[in-house]
């Protein structure tokens, strides 16, 4: 069984600690919204997880079927089954979408082993039809000049190709319009109704996102920790509310 | 920084298996016993002895011992160029080796020794599947030489520069040294001095050859000098690509290729020349490349500099007829403990003559580019274009680039064009392609390419796939 455990997890940047202490399990299938104020650590877990250089961990663990991931390199962790839709997508000029995610999913062949070209084409173009991508992105470079729902659009396309394990998606509905925000989550929900599901950490700011992709749990990080956690319910009254009693909430019981 | 130690140069070998055999295919040696050899060290005894293994007319003992004065008593351009040029120890080089002055006509006769060699770098294979004839040389002289018969009955002439001069003199002293003269620099100078083997090419008027002519460099020896002296000529109205690789095995001790190439495009002929040169990290490389277009002739320099220790590299067009077109385009790649001083000379010299320099240099590590152009448009002219485009990427913080570019355009009757840049690939974009599964070495062999795509589409598919993989095997080798 493919779960992602997060034990007591602590990260920093250079002297900053960022994250203190987080405690998440995802099981296959199942979606963890995580909801949180700026700043709070979000992306910087997502991005430790997947194993950025920038970010240390200074205790606790990230088991993927039950094996640590911490002392594995960022694309061995991402062979591994682990996908990050990236806040900020990078660009890759000169580099086509094909060419790219061609590469990536030789990538995760065994040696010796040959990419069957049609069948590659075959299933790239069925992924771009479900999300609505015009053909004659596969030629354009990677993100370069991509507006920023195109971006995020490329994101799902990557790991509607990639088939990942687990994915970290941060604040993919940033940037996308009403169509678009939806043509993404009908994406996603696909994804989520294959034969074997991925376990998903959905980062975002709007309980609108989650009127599309039903969240199993909500939880809200503040201070760089889960501090509440819920079903849906939780973000609707989030929506209502902010997160000043989350807050205040915190600052009793540390107190 | 410290070099790599051995051990961990074998243990990164370990952890990379590509990055053992990089610099790539061509670090190896076999036992060649060599029946001409002028020793070491250069003086007048080393000219004579060259020329009179090689029969030549007296006319050219005296350009040749000309040529050795003109070069002693040029001072080393090290008041611009690299102060590198000072660790070439000219008393230390062998001159001229060779097994015989007669490249064979099948690989069949080809001495075991040497064929074995270009057999391991697989000259027969791409000959059979692609070219229209091919050189082969081996040190200082070519050991194998052929054109396609169907080729050779249009006229078109593709031998060695010293067979040229005997069988094919009306033609081959008329441009000889026209180009570049003796005097252009300190190299050519030295080139001219000592050169043996290269190729002597002609192409009728209006006989356009259909694939690529080939010659490939091989130097063998250590302490060696190679100095290949190259002359084109297409007729009017004549098309023809040539196209040159080079390799050598890697010596501890430095290695000098001093090349000599003149091209002479005819009215409304047309030269494409393509190097990829792939020179062992240990080789001092200072070539002098140029050509004259005539009245509606077009010459296109694709060059491409992936290995050497040093290169000094800037080939040119001189414009001379009205509409010449003249074209560089340039690709740099210095790794640790390279420096790529490349780039471009468009001497406009005609009414409407266009020129377009396009150099993309990419520095990794410890490694150096420098970029010189020069574009030279006086004022009498009218109707005269250049672009110029230099776009750097540097793959670490340590990495240097320089552009030095020189546009010199007088008059309001013509047009230039100049555009530069320098990016980086950065941390957060290896790090995205990692995240997808990448490697950190196929990432960033991945960007690489992606930088110079647009060049390398215009290679002959069969040297864009070579490119390629050259990028990968020096990728993949500068990580870990
Ligand atoms: N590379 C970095 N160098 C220095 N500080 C950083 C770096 N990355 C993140 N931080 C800091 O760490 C903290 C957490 O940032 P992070 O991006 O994880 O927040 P977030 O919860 O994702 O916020 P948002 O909702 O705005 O995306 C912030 O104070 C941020 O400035
Ligand atoms: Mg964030």
């Amino acid at each position: 069984m493919s779960q992602l455990v997060i034990k007591d997890l602590h990260i920093s940047i250079g002297e900053k600690s960022i994250v203190k202490g987080f405690n998440l399990t995802i099981k296959p299938g199942e979606v963890h919204a995580v909801m949180g104020p700026n700043g709070t650590g979000k992306s910087t877990l997502a991005k430790a997880i997947a194993g950025h250089p920038d970010y240390t961990i200074t205790g606790g663990d990230v088991l993927l079927d039950g094996k640590s991931v911490l002392a594995m390199e960022p694309d061995e962790r991402a062979r591994t089954g682990l996908f990050l839709a990236f806040q900020y997508p990078s660009e890759i000029p000169g580099v086509s979408i094909a060419n790219f995610l061609r590469a990536a999913v030789q990538a995760r062949m065994a040696e010796g082993e040959e990419l069957d070209a049609t069948g590659y084409y075959k299933r790239l173009y069925a992924k771009m039809d479900l999300l609505k991508i015009d053909r004659k992105f596969t030629s354009r470079a990677v993100n370069d000049g991509f507006s920023g729902g195109e971006k995020k659009r490329c994101e799902i396309l990557q790991m509607a190709m990639l088939e990942p394990k687990i994915a970290l998606m941060d604040e993919t509905d940033s940037g996308l319009d009403i169509d678009a925000l939806r043509i993404v989550a009908e994406g996603v929900n696909s994804i989520r109704a294959a034969a074997n599901p991925p376990g998903i950490l959905l980062i975002t700011h709007y309980q609108r996102l989650l009127d599309y992709i039903v969240p199993d749990f909500v939880h809200v990080m503040y201070a760089g920790r889960i501090v509440k956690s819920g079903d849906k319910s939780l973000a609707l009254e989030l929506e209502a509310k902010g997160y000043d009693w989350v807050k205040k909430e915190f600052a009793a019981a540390t107190a | 920084m410290k070099p790599p130690t051995e051990i961990e140069t074998a243990v990164a070998a370990e952890n990379n298996p590509v990055a053992g055999i990089d610099q790539t295919k061509g670090d190896f040696q076999y036992k060649v016993d060599y029946a001409f050899d002028a020793g070491t060290g250069l003086n007048e005894d080393t000219v004579r002895y060259i020329s009179t293994v090689k029969k030549e007319e007296p006319w050219l003992l005296d350009f040749r011992l000309k040529a050795l004065k003109t070069f002693l008593d040029k001072p080393m351009p090290t008041h611009w160029a690299t102060k590198d040029l000072e660790n070439i120890n000219f008393d230390k080089i062998r001159y001229y080796l060779s097994q015989g002055q007669k490249p064979k006509r099948t690989w069949d006769e080809v001495p075991d020794d040497i064929k074995k060699t270009f057999e391991r770098l697989g000259i027969p294979e791409q000959e059979r599947k692609f070219l229209a004839g091919v050189e082969a040389q081996f040190d200082s002289e070519a050991a194998y030489s052929n054109i396609k018969e169907i080729v050779a009955k249009q006229g078109v002439i593709f031998c060695n520069s010293t067979e040229g001069l005997r069988e094919h003199p009306e033609i081959f002293r008329k441009f000889f040294g026209k180009v570049i003269p003796t005097g252009d620099n300190k190299f050519s100078a030295l080139n001219s001095a000592v050169f043996s083997g290269g190729s002597f090419i002609y192409v009728p008027p209006g006989v356009k050859v259909a694939q690529p002519l080939q010659a490939y460099f091989r130097i063998n020896a250590e302490n060696f000098g190679q100095f290949e002296r190259t002359l084109i000529i297409a007729d009017e109205g004549a098309e023809v690509v040539y196209m040159e690789g080079c390799t050598a095995p890697k010596f501890s001790t430095s290695t000098l290729h001093s090349a000599v190439v003149e091209l002479v495009a005819l009215k409304g002929a047309k030269i494409q020349y393509i190097t990829v040169q792939n020179w062992a990290n240990n080789v001092f490389n200072l070539v002098t490349k140029r050509g004259v277009a005539h009245e509606e002739a077009e010459i296109k320099w694709i060059d491409c500099n992936i290995g050497s220790r040093l290169t000094m590299k800037y080939p040119g067009v001189v414009l001379k007829g009205r509409k010449a077109r003249g074209e560089v385009i340039s690709i740099a790649l210095a790794n640790d403990g390279q420096h790529q001083d490349t780039g471009a000379k468009m001497i406009h010299a005609a009414d409407e003559t266009t020129s377009n320099i396009v150099a993309k240099s990419i520095s990794v590590g410890q490694g150096r580019s420098t970029y010189r152009g020069v574009v030279h448009i006086p004022k009498h002219l009218k109707g005269c274009k250049n672009n110029t485009e230099c776009d750097a990427l540097l793959i670490n913080t340590n990495s240097r680039t320089d552009t030095y570019p020189a546009i010199t355009v007088r008059g309001d009757r013509n047009s230039v064009q100049h555009e530069a840049s320098v990016s980086k690939v950065s941390e957060e974009q290896i790090f995205y392609m990692q995240q997808r599964g990448l490697t950190e070495g196929q990432a960033m062999s991945l960007s690489v390419n992606g930088f110079i795509n647009d060049l390398a589409r215009q290679f002959p598919m069969e040297y864009s796939v070579e490119l390629k993989r050259l990028i990968d095997l020096e990728m993949e080798g500068s990580v870990g």
